[in-house]
């Protein structure tokens, strides 16, 4: 059910923010234990909180589940690590819960993750496995697998996921959700553990387009506590939504309909930028560039970032800390070693590697160099055309265990979002069709801060 | 060009990360392979081009210097793997006399 509709049911007292909460607490136990979405739920506390709700704002007692990275005051935040899992509560609210909070949702529910965002699966999640709703021998993508599967399993009326590389947009996809990454600046992630700073936004995943729009109308705006976030009003979302996109111009990059893409996939993105014609649009090939240095530039930035960022789990202050150990190096070494998994070790030393003396420039600042020309790319592209739409991802959900001792293979995966984060853009996700039982997204690219013609055009392709 | 090759046991050491054997090993050719691939950027002239470091187009911005209310002690130290007399406690670090 949308969260408009919903939200007509408890203004019309035909449903209440308690009996809501508990039917979703129904589910979760009895949908699932098959799916895996979930790592923690308090229903106690929700309804503690829907005792008092105000009804006429906004979100008014409606339950919204949250990515495991996001600070709930009182509640876990496991970050989907071992590190964090054993000991930690939330000290404080992200201001993004604060901002739910004063829009009179209810922040219910845990959901899974790849460890600190790192993967494109939810398989390097330290906890548990995460199943597709549409076949349950499959990914439900990554890194918010658990956002996405517990919203297309009907668990969750909508989420919050964060997007470093594609990791709102890509399990969106591969789910049959709307996914919507914000751009740079547009939502605070104060209170979101940080995976890669320069790269990380906070955005909604939900049934449908109108949905989206919605809470991101909830969670946008400066935050003092951020200081990427931008002083910007924040328009209503809603308002524009069913514009259309007569007049408007679609950017189709050729450098994102090359070989390697299902026959499937493509046919579907490409029905659904015929659709966006046959409403007026102007289909417009357009060139971007760089887009084959993405991939390896992002996973030189995304890494560095990461190791400079994890550097502060150190079994200190908070999270998993060695027992006995011999001297503070040891403290520091070792409990490292025990609270991360595999792929959070890959990039802390790929990270590190690539900021050390006498690789920073070959690498690092290279990389900033065509991060530069990535941006350019898209600055061209929208001096002519609205939007840029691509397929999300090359394939539909692959089978789980299928990428296991490759890495490089599952980054290459990622080649169609990662600019976006590149760049700073914002970008959404829409259901295009399934391919056999599969679903397959499309990907729409705005500029900067072009959140509202982005959802507009989204609409469109929704229909 | 000569391959490009981590040694992973030393740059794992400046990052404070202990590994195993096993991992070592591991990592490795999966690292090599991602740094091999990283490479295709080295062909590429970006001469005279600024670095990106942000996609915003504002940054280093400060917010007032104004005090208020920081979390309470008990918040700070409720996650602290080991803690005495409202401190955290950590293994020794200065040596004996």
């Amino acid at each position: 059910m949308s969260l408009l509709s919903l939200r007509d049911q408890l203004r019309s007292g035909s449903v209440t923010p308690s009996g809501l909460l508990d039917d979703l607490a129904g589910k979760i136990v009895s949908r699932d234990p098959e799916i895996g979405a979930y790592l923690s739920h308090d229903l106690a506390a929700a309804k503690a909180e829907a005792a008092s709700v105000d009804l006429s704002l906004p979100l008014g007692g409606i339950p919204i589940a949250i990515k495991d990275n996001m600070n709930v005051l009182g509640q876990p935040c496991t970050c989907g690590s071992k590190f964090l899992s054993e000991n930690y509560t939330s000290p404080y609210d992200a201001t993004v819960i604060r901002k739910l909070r004063a829009a009179g949702a209810i922040p219910f529910g845990r959901l899974n993750m790849d460890e600190f965002a790192m993967g494109s699966a939810t398989e390097n999640s330290a906890l548990q496995i995460t199943r597709n709703p549409h076949d349950l021998d499959r990914i439900p993508g990554g890194s918010s697998g658990g956002s996405a599967a517990a919203v297309a399993s009907g668990t969750a009326f909508a989420a919050l996921g964060s997007d470093t590389g594609g990791s709102i947009r890509q399990p969106a996809s591969h789910c049959g959700i709307v996914g919507l990454k914000p751009s740079y600046g547009r939502v605070s992630r104060f209170g979101l553990v940080a995976f890669a700073s320069s790269l990380d936004q906070i955005g909604p995943m939900t049934q449908t387009v109108e949905d989206a729009a919605l809470l991101l109308g909830a969670i946008a705006g400066y935050d003092p506590q951020d200081s990427t976030s931008l002083d910007r009003p924040v328009p209503d979302y809603l308002a524009t939504l069913n514009d259309g996109v007569k007049g408007l111009k679609i950017g189709l990059p050729k450098e994102y309909f090359g070989d390697g893409i299902d026959p499937g996939v493509r046919e579907l993105v490409m029905a659904a930028a015929n659709k966006l014609a046959a409403a007026g649009a102007e289909l417009v090939e357009i060139s971007l560039p760089h887009t084959e240095y993405a991939v390896a530039t992002y996973y030189v930035i995304a890494p560095a970032e990461a190791s400079s960022n994890l550097s502060r789990f150190d079994g200190i202050r908070y999270g998993h800390r060695a027992a006995n150990p011999a001297d503070l190096l040891d403290l520091y070494r070792r409990s490292r070693e025990e609270g991360f998994g595999p792929e959070v070790k890959r990039r802390i030393i790929l990270g590190t590697y690539v900021l050390s003396s006498g690789y920073h420039d070959a690498y690092y600042t290279k990389a900033q160099k065509v991060r530069t020309l990535i941006r350019r790319d898209f600055e061209t592209a929208f001096e002519t055309v609205d939007a840029v739409l691509s397929p999300v991802a090359p394939s539909t959900a692959r089978k789980l265990g299928e990428s296991a001792h490759d890495p490089l293979r599952e980054y290459l995966s990622d080649i169609f979002t990662l600019a976006a984060n590149l760049a700073g853009n914002c970008a959404i996700s829409v259901p295009c069709g399934k391919v056999g039982q599969l679903p397959v997204g499309v990907q729409i690219l705005g500029p900067h801060f072009g959140e509202a013609k982005l959802l507009q055009i989204a609409k469109a392709v929704e229909g | 060009m000569s391959k490009p090759h981590i040694d992973v046991r030393y740059v794992a050491n400046l990052a404070r990360l202990e590994l195993n054997e096993a991992e070592v090993a591991e990592f490795q050719g999966q690292l090599d392979a991602i740094l091999g691939y990283v490479e295709t950027i080295s062909l590429l002239d970006v001469s005279g081009i600024e670095p990106t470091a942000y996609p915003s187009p504002v940054f280093d911005r400060m917010r007032d210097d104004e005090p208020h209310e920081s979390l309470p002690l008990a918040a700070v130290l409720q996650n602290a793997p080991d803690q005495a007399q409202n401190q955290i406690r950590v293994p020794k670090v200065v040596a004996d006399a």
